[in-house]
């Protein structure tokens, strides 16, 4: 891989793509940052990936950083992963996109990979196998924690917070009891839900004006 | 198992149209591939589907890999007799986690500039607020889905109990995500979760 990295690396000397100041000096280091940053990462990789691009490395501004991440997460797909797809094209095009998603992956990949035939090896033991479902359940906290974590932030939602949490509830019904496909529910409470955030923030930015 | 090629090729189409409905990441798609591989196919077992989240938290790296977890155990299902379990799983792995993010990629590689000039606008704003509440129902599902795998009547409750518990420990303490699953599979090694 590293060989790989070099390569391309060349290719864009020879090219003569000019290396943007700031962000990373070579498709190289912007790899090796992305694994060394993945390896960090539990339970997702958003509280490291800002101390190591914005305090270490000094790829972004805080400010810049926060700017980014608003737009990461409007778009659909990981949302660190759609934050290194546009950090890494912004400083080497495509292939700065492609370098930073594999460096995110391929360490943890392999890693995560030998620890599951490790399980799988083990997986007969009654020790192994009860150890795997009790990290199953704290995993099923761990997100539902983080869950209410996120909840938290509904309270200054345009909808209000009881308005906001009405569709939390509604589009949990509709996936956990009545087991609907995600993509219908998404469709119908997402389009609803931002229907009514616009018109509700139209209204409030329309009042203001009126002032 | 008796998984054809055909099936395949419907586990990596799904992997791949889901990918753009991941708004809120890989969390927001458990509830989804529940229903797919489970109620719908059959293709894994509740336990399978439990693990594969399990190891990708307890491993370092991006919550996506529980997606590749899912097509690791596929995988191992899939194998047809005579051959090696690991090297379905490891196919399975990197062609789900391939075509789960190469759509979303595309389609941020190619919408960046014009999210990004128009960030502030009104449409763009309501998009971005107006799904946070339905994602995060979403999410609430996922916590659910894994827990409702257990939900036999007999000896159960521990289960709840450590769930619970954890889910109090996230929400209102900064414990470190692996002393959690320390304690988790400490207890469950102990056989008090029972083996599924």
């Amino acid at each position: 891989m590293y060989s790989f990295v070099i390569h391309l690396k060349n290719y864009y000397m020879e090219q003569k793509v000019s290396i943007p100041q700031k962000g990373p000096k070579s498709l190289a280091e912007l790899y090796w940052a992305m694994t060394k940053l993945a390896l960090q990462g539990f339970g997702g990789v958003f509280p490291v990936a800002q101390r190591v691009l914005v305090e270490e490395r000094k790829w972004f501004t805080p400010q810049g950083f926060l700017e980014e991440w608003a737009i990461a997460q409007v778009l659909p797909g990981p949302n660190i992963v759609n934050l290194l797809v546009m950090s890494g094209s912004k400083w080497f095009g495509a292939m700065g996109a492609f370098v930073a998603v594999a460096g995110i992956f391929s360490m943890p990949g392999l890693l995560l990979i030998l620890v599951a035939i490790f399980f799988e090896q083990f997986r007969e033991y009654p020790a192994v196998s009860g150890a795997l479902h009790g990290m199953g359940v704290v995993s099923a906290g761990l997100i539902g924690g983080t869950s209410l974590k996120m909840a938290g932030s509904l309270k200054a939602h345009p909808l209000t917070f009881l308005g906001a949490i009405t569709f939390t509830t509604v589009t949990f019904i509709l996936l956990a009891v009545f087991k609907f496909p995600l993509i219908p529910v998404l469709l119908v409470m997402g389009t609803s839900s931002v229907l009514l955030t616009y018109l509700k923030i139209k209204h409030s930015r329309v009042a203001k004006e009126g002032e | 198992m008796n998984i054809s090629f055909s099936d395949w090729l419907s586990v990596l189409i799904h992997f791949a149209s889901m990918s753009v409905f991941a708004i809120g990441g890989a969390f927001a798609l458990i509830p989804e591939f529940h229903r797919f591989f489970i109620d719908e196919h059959a293709w894994l077992t509740e336990s399978q589907f439990s693990s594969s989240i399990a190891l990708a938290q307890a491993s370092p790296g991006p919550n996506a890999l529980m997606l590749a977890m899912m097509g690791w155990n596929f995988g191992i299902n899939a194998t047809p007799v005579g051959y090696s379990h690991y090297a379905f799983a490891i196919l399975g792995f990197v062609s789900c986690l391939f075509c789960a993010l190469t759509p979303s990629c595309v389609l941020t590689f190619t919408a960046t500039r014009w999210v990004q000039k128009n960030n502030e606008k009104m449409g763009v704003v309501a998009f971005k607020k107006g799904l946070a509440p339905v994602v995060i129902g979403s999410m609430l599902v996922s916590s659910w889905v894994i827990v409702r795998g257990d939900f036999v009547l007999e000896n159960n409750w521990p289960i709840w109990i450590i769930a619970l518990t954890t889910l109090l420990l996230v929400w209102f303490t900064k414990t470190h995500i692996l002393w959690l699953l320390a304690g988790g599979a400490a207890i469950g090694a102990s056989g008090l979760l029972g083996s599924i």
